[in-house]
């Protein structure tokens, strides 16, 4: 089985890639200044909310219900929809689906050249769909304005809502001067949205062919639902004579009440709008109106290797709001290329590591510092911290069980630390030990100079030394003090 | 009362003021402090590092030893989170029912330092003086999994002398993070580098916390930069009166 | 011999080697979740509607606020002059009637999409709206027109009348509940992007004008 989560292969880890990113002042600034309007709008629109907090729980509830009947909902829902007229299939994982998706383009293209209209879908990003297509002749036009910035210039995606939010308008106008020829293209934002409109009309009503994702598939009525903003998605989804969707299967949801949770916790969380100014909503096909092919290709790419373990199996509630992201003090400082993946910030480390095992995925899930910060803000209340923890449990087993990983530094440290701390006495034999190694390393009362694993401390910051006596030793004069002094009197 | 003191590790080892203080605010208040010897880690570093396995025996060593108190007092909100969050869990994971229980029946005798104050004994005032500005910054464990809510601030509030001021967007983590300011420095240095900015936009003389880590990585950064601003433990501010200074 | 699974089975087989078996039906799993979020607006009717007006104002949509239908004809007129347009798409049947007379008007009778791009306003009607969100549900076909008409004019004049405003989403969606199974949009405000710096730009793809005919007894 190939699974793949975008680009990750040639990825390096997070420290590595971070740095990099925190180099890069203008990435920074431009990150900061998206992520604080996102998150201030969203407060603004939380704050209305009386019951956000019900809201929250329900959906969780919902989510875990539907994932432990996944089976289930997943079988009603193709039923309903083939049905409707539309046709399911299922890939194992991302080689599988793009050959789907490929063969049916090709098949509906005839002898015409071979091109879609994309409306914005992480999965797609996911399983590299747009490269799969370019080789197999196949031409695809990302049509949600930032993944149209992302894709002109060669770039990938840095957030899972606001994929270009790594972009100021000055960089998105060189771009599209370029590949749209406007020489006289003015850099307000107005100016550039319209230049995609114009650009992109065009399209819309000539390609034959949309690839849609999903927010939400629908068991009870085998129906779609799209969330989105620009009216891309309405066109990609109405306008074409065959519509793709390509779907993870966990976003199959039972009932079409139960969006009366999602959706007031997505617009919100996600943008910080009370509601998208538009949900697109379809079962298979109807006659008169938009697309005569429906094709769904639910998708699994190591979505079902999480389902075991109930903590792993939080991940997968995951509405792709982006809330974590900006609410995240290292993407915050990062952005979203430094996790080496196309779903970044906290969502990606927890979501990469799990979905595939690549080498640099492994050093994701200490991407964090735990502060909670996602938690907080998630809709559908994955604790995010706990499942770092827990995809750390499963990394340090897999070091431990290597002989290479049992002695690397951090694995002995940790290990003799923990013998330590097994025995007071032994504990206060290394506190002594402490005071008096560190004597060399001591400049003007600090230490600044570290040696090992602790260099990477005082590469940035002082530490105070230890001072001479612990909090036991000074506890221990004490009581000492306290006897003498009963046995004078 | 008698009150069991978990000083934690670090603070031992680090910060012996912070005990010393925590003691001499309890004993002010007219209660009885124990030290139980024994005490080492109560096993956070292992646990969120990977290293289950290890926290296992660290966590039965430290409910062995507290599993009598009245009361344990930690003066280190994310020891206290470590506790609550996670003991209970790893008792369930060994399958040992004994354990499990004593797990329960001791967890609602730990109290943080300041929720010890407010919460349980009710004090706000605790007859301290501290002729500085102060400002506060709200550790994520102590804001996100304890709740500790405004406790810290009624605490500072009613020290005589003492000019609290905001830290704005206080609620940012400071890039501690245990072994996270080793394993990805740089963006450990980069959010703390962010932090102090805004400590030291607040003109305070002092910046404490419920954490010494965090006050640790706050004042490791405040220092290299060659600012005079001290880092000290709340315990530390509230056991100072006139006749210290 | 047996035969390779297909992708179906294989998944399906997956998943259910990695969950329990749940001894209670899904059904009544599903109906035990708790739901102790407001679903019903504590609004009265006129509050309500206020709500309704002054969220559709606060997403930039304009709202003529009528008594009753027989001023929807001036209405239209009025929207119509308002910006500037004189080509006007209906959905054929009872709203052809609301078309002023000095206007150009397509009737879908199922016209070309190059057709549908040279109309510059629709004229429909609507299934639902949310009042707290400022939110219009359309379900397609009928007065509501397909899909196609509503997305490429750049002005959607949307006829709501008073009791189709619902105080919150859950209340809307139950509403239309037996239709769930159809073309179903959902418009708040026309359509917009914050892709670049977050700045908020009305008009993208869809509909750069939304104007809303608010009409009915209260
Ligand atoms: S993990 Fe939660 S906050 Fe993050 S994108 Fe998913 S739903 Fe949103």
């Amino acid at each position: 089985m190939s699974v793949r989560v975008g680009k990750t292969d040639r990825a390096s880890s997070f420290p590595v890639a971070a740095k990099a990113a925190l180099r890069n002042d203008q990435l920074r600034r431009n990150v900061r200044n998206a992520t604080d309007i996102i998150r201030a709008k969203r407060a603004l629109r939380i704050d209305e909310m009386p019951d956000w907090e019900q809201l929250r729980q329900a959906a969780s509830d919902i989510k875990m219900h539907t994932l432990a009947h996944l089976d289930y909902y997943l079988e009603q829902f193709e039923r309903n929809c083939e049905q409707a007229g539309g046709k399911v299939h299922w890939a194992r994982d991302a080689d599988e689906a793009n050959t789907i998706a490929a063969a049916l383009i090709k098949q509906y293209s005839g002898d015409q050249p071979a091109e879609v209209i994309k409306v914005k879908t992480m999965t797609s990003d996911e399983i590299q769909m747009n490269v799969a297509l370019e080789h197999a002749g196949i031409r695809a036009y990302e049509t949600d304005l930032a993944d149209m910035i992302v894709q002109m210039s060669s770039d990938e995606p840095s957030h899972i809502v606001v994929p270009a939010l790594h972009k100021n308008r000055f960089e998105v106008r060189e771009i599209f001067r370029e590949q749209m020829g406007l020489v006289d293209l003015g850099d307000q934002p107005a100016d550039l949205t319209d230049a995609a409109r114009s650009y992109l009309r065009e399209k819309f009503l000539r390609i034959k062919i949309g690839i849609s994702g999903a927010n939400f598939a629908i068991a009870e009525t085998g129906s779609v639902c799209v969330v989105e903003s620009e009216g891309n998605g309405r066109m990609c989804v109405t306008m074409p004579n065959v519509l793709i969707s390509l779907i993870g299967i966990e976003k199959v949801i039972p009932t079409f009440q139960d969006l009366e949770v999602f959706l007031q916790l997505l617009p919100r969380s996600a943008t910080g709008e009370r509601m998208n100014p538009y949900n697109s909503f379809w079962a298979g096909v109807e006659p008169g109106d938009g697309p005569t092919a429906f094709h769904i290709i639910l998708l699994d790419n190591g979505r079902t290797a999480l389902l075991k373990d109930e903590r792993e199996r939080e991940t997968l509630d995951c509405i792709r709001c982006g809330a974590c992201l900006n609410a995240c003090p290292v993407y915050r400082e990062t952005g979203g290329h430094a996790y080496g993946s196309i779903y970044s910030g906290p969502i990606g480390a927890i979501l990469s590591p799990q979905l595939q095992s690549l080498e640099h995925s492994r050093s994701l899930p200490y991407a964090s510092t735990l502060c909670g910060a996602c938690y907080e803000v998630c809709p559908v209340k994955i604790n995010i911290p706990e499942i770092l923890i827990h995809l750390r449990g499963k990394i340090v087993r897999e070091e431990q069980a290597t002989l290479r990983g049992s002695l690397s530094a951090e694995c002995l440290a940790m290990r003799a630390m923990g013998t330590i701390f097994l025995s007071h006495r032994r504990y206060e034999s290394a506190q002594r030990l402490a005071r008096l190694g560190q004597k060399i390393f001591e400049r003007n009362g600090q230490l600044t100079n570290l040696p090992g694993l602790a260099g990477a401390w005082t590469e940035f910051r002082d530490l105070r030394p230890l001072p001479k006596q612990s909090f036991r030793d000074w506890w221990k004069t004490r009581v000492e003090a306290a006897v003498s002094s009963e046995e004078a009197s | 009362m008698r009150i069991a003191l978990f000083v934690a590790c670090y603070n031992d080892t680090l910060f012996p003021e912070t005990g010393i203080a925590v003691t001499r605010v309890l004993e002010r208040l007219g209660h009885t402090i124990e030290f139980p010897i024994e005490q080492t880690c109560c096993g956070q570093m292992h646990h969120n590092t990977g290293y289950q396995k290890d926290a296992v025996p660290l966590v039965r060593r430290f409910v062995s030893i507290f599993r009598d108190a009245e009361i344990v007092c930690v003066p280190s909100a994310s020891c206290v989170a470590m506790i609550r969050e996670h003991y209970e869990l790893i008792a369930q994971q060994e399958h040992d029912p004994d354990f499990a229980r004593e797990v329960r029946n001791l967890l609602p005798r730990i109290f943080e330092f300041s929720e010890l104050l407010v919460e349980r004994l009710g004090v706000d005032d605790v007859g301290a003086t501290f002729p500085h500005s102060v400002t506060y910054h709200p550790s994520c464990h102590s804001l996100r999994m304890l709740n500790v809510g405004d406790g810290p601030y009624r605490l500072l509030r009613q020290v005589r002398k003492l000019e609290l001021v905001d830290l704005p967007n206080q609620d940012q983590c400071c890039g501690f993070g245990g072994t996270f300011a080793i394993k990805n420095a740089d963006v450990s240095a980069a959010m703390l580098s962010e932090k102090n900015r805004e400590v030291l936009e607040t003109g305070a003389a002092v910046i404490t916390a419920l954490d010494n880590s965090c006050l640790m990585q706050i004042y490791g950064g405040l220092h290299r930069q060659g600012s005079s601003v001290r880092a000290m433990h709340l315990a530390e501010i509230l056991s100072s009166s006139e006749v210290d200074r | 011999m047996s035969l390779p699974l297909t992708a179906r089975e294989e998944i399906l087989a997956r998943i259910r080697a990695a969950l329990p078996d749940l001894k209670v039906p899904v059904e009544t799993s599903h109906a035990s979740i708790t739901r102790s979020y407001g679903r019903c607006s504590s609004l009265d009717r006129g509050g309500c509607l206020q709500l309704f007006i002054d969220r559709l104002i606060d997403y930039d949509t304009k709202v003529i606020e009528l008594t009753d239908e027989t001023e929807l004809p001036a209405a239209v007129q009025q929207a119509l002059q308002d910006a500037g347009e004189d080509r006007l798409l209906v959905p054929s049947g009872p709203l052809q009637t609301l078309a002023p007379e000095n206007v150009n008007v397509y009737v879908d009778h199922g016209l070309t999409t190059p057709e549908l791009d040279r109309a510059q306003a629709v004229l429909t009607t609507c299934e639902a709206a949310v009042a707290s969100t400022g939110t219009i549900f359309l379900v397609h076909g009928g007065d509501q027109g397909r899909r196609a008409l509503t997305l490429l004019p750049d002005h959607h004049i949307c006829i709501v009348c008073r009791d189709q405003v619902y105080g919150s989403l859950p209340e809307a969606l139950a509403a239309i509940r037996s239709q769930s199974a159809r073309l179903i949009t959902s418009i708040s405000g026309p359509s917009a992007t914050s892709d670049i710096e977050m700045v908020r730009i009305r008009g993208v793809h869809g509909p750069r004008r939304l104007t809303v005919l608010l009409y009915g007894d209260l």
